[in-house]
């Protein structure tokens, strides 16, 4: 998994509430074997016309949001279907972390999974951001792992939430495999006994 | 002991190492898979070179993409079949047990599990799908897991875990005629939204849950997850144990007994308390409908649609302007009466005998309205040998519906069985998303009754209207 430190990014607003994942990648694409790829189909119903071509008015497609890395998104991002297909789109398309007012649980889990990083903050400083990237869409924020803080505009600055277990595993790029399969004896003994 | 809740019990059982900061390492008994969220889980295996650790608690099936269209067992695509070929290939590379596309066991997932007996009081069952929920309703701790966590549990039977809040939905009093254990778990969602459960596991209590037998249970445990929470339990009592008596994959003997007498402690203790509790008054319930476009939006199907005034702030208000956009509804309008093009019944939600013999009931000596498309679709082999058996099919058949075969189906459109752009569906399905059931689809979900009754009109129809006349 991709380390994450630090971030500094212009951001794609989306203020829509409760995105579920059948949007973020509609299950047609779900027949894939790999990780790989699913960037071009995010957010696919939303993002392209009848006719293939891009939609104009959908966000990501606005020259403002190419190379954004960081996704604004309304409260209880990524609600209904498990479907990690989902973080792994967001990933290919270059997204590295989201901010929110709240995600849905299997995909903040997912996501976390990922290198793909959660952060969650208080709705005003949500409407705050929102209100500034919609107005200028190349303002900066800075996502600063260590320190667990969000800063924009020079004088907004807030902190998030991460459990330390997972925010280690983010600094270091740690694959949590590796380290469940640590207690490799402990899961013996357990299932020594039991019946 | 402190008095402890029917998840604490669960959660204490199967805690292998449990430290301060770290998540707990938590054992899994059960571990369902299927084709659509396993591959890349299986990819990871192979590259570290790691083996199943317990295949024999691992039990796959085919049911995202299959068809169902009778005696034709041609996939939709290729992709669709490279996918089905592969968990194929993965389940006899690693000795897992798989109910393939054909076998008389094959089902949809969170079907075959009850159905088969795996499904147990007190167990741990996950499986990379959100409906895992469903497998609650006999007091087991389920739910859904992305596909890290597959490979994660395929490769160590645990997965590290945070412990969630308790939240208790009790629902009181007794259920009216034509009112279902679907719209018990709908006026859920209705009250506290997609997100209202988020960080919590629901336990149902009440004398309406305990006078649901298994099949409504697990249709409200199933819908948990649309209302946010990872996982919704019920206490087993003797319905639970009645049903599960004599299925394949239970003890046996004296077997059984004891493990009936350990599943009698399965109850949350007199004292123990939950982090939240909503009250649900099963009298005053009536048939729901969702409106929009997520399960959350839902009402009293003798309700108009909404208006905006009826929500609080600025993008809760938004979101119900889209939904209304894309439904093409009017807000204040009823929905009863609404022209409809398809009835799907089926799905992990609604799919079991009982869904079936309800949505016969109102089918017998009735046809399908003319121009609806109207899809039956079993949830596993058995239901439709023994829905064959009782002659549903041919009630099915004779009022000019589509009998299938099993199959996630139209709850999914995965596997050619989907909506046009702009067509409008009552379903019994449980996500009601943007083109959740194809492209450009519009999804009223609803109980069995109401969407056979819907079918039977042409139109959305409260199905007193029919029980009652
Ligand atoms: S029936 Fe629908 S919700 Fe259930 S497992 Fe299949 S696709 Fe998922």
């Amino acid at each position: 998994m991709a380390k994450f430190t630090t971030l500094t990014s212009h951001a794609v607003p989306l203020p829509e509430e409760n995105v579920d994942t059948d949007q973020i990648i509609p299950a047609r694409f779900l027949k894939v074997t790999d990780k790989h790829g699913l960037g071009d189909s995010l957010f696919c119903d939303w993002r392209y016309l009848k006719d293939g071509s891009d939609n104009p008015n959908f966000v990501l497609n606005e020259p403002a949001s190419q190379g954004a890395q960081i996704l604004l998104a309304g409260n209880n991002f990524g609600s209904g279907s498990s479907r990690e297909h989902a973080p792994w789109a967001l990933v290919g398309w270059g997204f590295r972390a989201m901010i929110s007012t709240g995600f849905a649980d299997i995909f903040k889990s997912n996501s976390l999974k990922n290198g793909l990083l959660p952060v969650e903050v208080s709705e005003p400083v949500y409407k705050a951001l929102m209100e500034a990237v919609q107005g200028d869409r190349s303002t900066k924020i800075t996502i600063d792992l260590p320190t667990q803080s969000v800063t924009a505009l020079g004088s907004l600055e807030t902190t998030f939430p991460i459990d330390s277990f997972s925010k280690h595993c983010l600094l270091e790029g740690i694959d949590q495999l590796g380290y469940l399969l640590s207690f490799d004896d402990q899961i013996a003994r357990y299932e020594q006994q039991r019946p | 002991m402190q008095p402890r809740t029917l998840f604490q019990k669960v959660w204490d059982e199967h805690v292998v190492v449990e430290e301060p900061d770290s998540p707990a390492v938590l054992y899994i008994d059960l571990h369902l898979i299927h084709e659509v969220t396993s591959p890349q889980a299986f990819t990871g295996l192979r590259e570290r070179g790691i083996e199943v650790r317990r295949p024999d608690k691992t039990i796959a099936t085919m049911d995202h993409s299959t068809p169902t269209l009778p005696k034709a067992l041609w996939v939709i695509d290729d992709q669709a079949k490279a996918q089905l070929g592969q968990l194929e290939r993965n389940c006899k590379d690693f000795g897992i047990e798989l109910y393939a596309l054909g076998d008389s066991r094959n089902g949809i997932v969170h079907v075959i599990g009850p159905e088969r007996g795996f499904t147990q009081p007190g167990k741990t069952i996950v499986c990379g799908d959100s409906h895992t929920s469903t497998h609650g309703a006999f007091g087991a701790l389920a739910f859904g897991i992305g596909t890290s966590e597959v490979e994660h549990v395929l490769a160590t039977q645990c997965l590290l875990q945070r412990k969630a809040k308790t939240l208790e939905v009790r629902v009181e009093g007794q259920l009216m005629p034509g009112v279902t254990a679907k719209d018990i778990i709908l006026a859920l969602c209705a009250e506290i939204g997609t997100g209202g459960g988020t960080g919590h596991v629901i336990e149902f209590t009440g004398s309406a849950i305990r006078s649901l037998d298994m099949e409504g249970r697990m249709t409200v445990c199933n819908m948990s997850i649309e209302a946010g929470a990872r996982a919704g339990m019920i206490g087993p009592d003797e319905t639970t144990f009645e049903y599960l008596e004599g299925r394949d994959h239970v003890p046996r003997g004296a077997d059984w007994d004891a493990a009936v007498e350990r599943w009698r402690q399965l109850r949350t203790d007199e004292g123990a308390t939950f982090d939240k509790t909503v009250v649900i008054d099963a009298n005053k319930l009536e048939p729901m409908i969702t409106y929009g476009t997520n399960p959350g939006m839902g009402m009293q199907i003798s309700e108009p649609v909404p208006t905006r005034e009826r929500f609080e702030d600025a993008s809760q208000q938004a979101a119900f302007e889209k939904a209304m956009g894309y439904m093409n509804l009017q807000p204040g309008q009823p929905l009863l009466g609404k022209r409809i093009d398809v009835v799907f019944i089926g799905s992990c939600t609604n799919s079991r005998i009982s869904d079936l013999r309800m949505a016969a009931g109102v089918f017998s000596g009735r046809k399908v309205a003319d121009g609806v498309r109207t899809l039956v679709v079993p949830g596993s082999h058995d239901i439709k040998k023994q829905a064959e058996a009782e002659g549903l099919d041919q009630i099915f058949k004779d009022a000019g519906a589509e009998w299938r075969e099993p199959g996630c189906s139209m709850c999914i459109a995965m596997n050619g069985d989907n909506l046009e752009p702009g067509q409008y569906a009552v379903s019994t399905s449980n996500r009601n998303f943007e083109g959740r059931q194809g492209k450009g689809g519009r999804t009223f979900l609803a109980s069995p009754l109401t969407a056979a009754a819907s079918a039977v009109k042409g139109e959305v129809t409260d199905p007193r209207s029919l029980l009652l006349s």
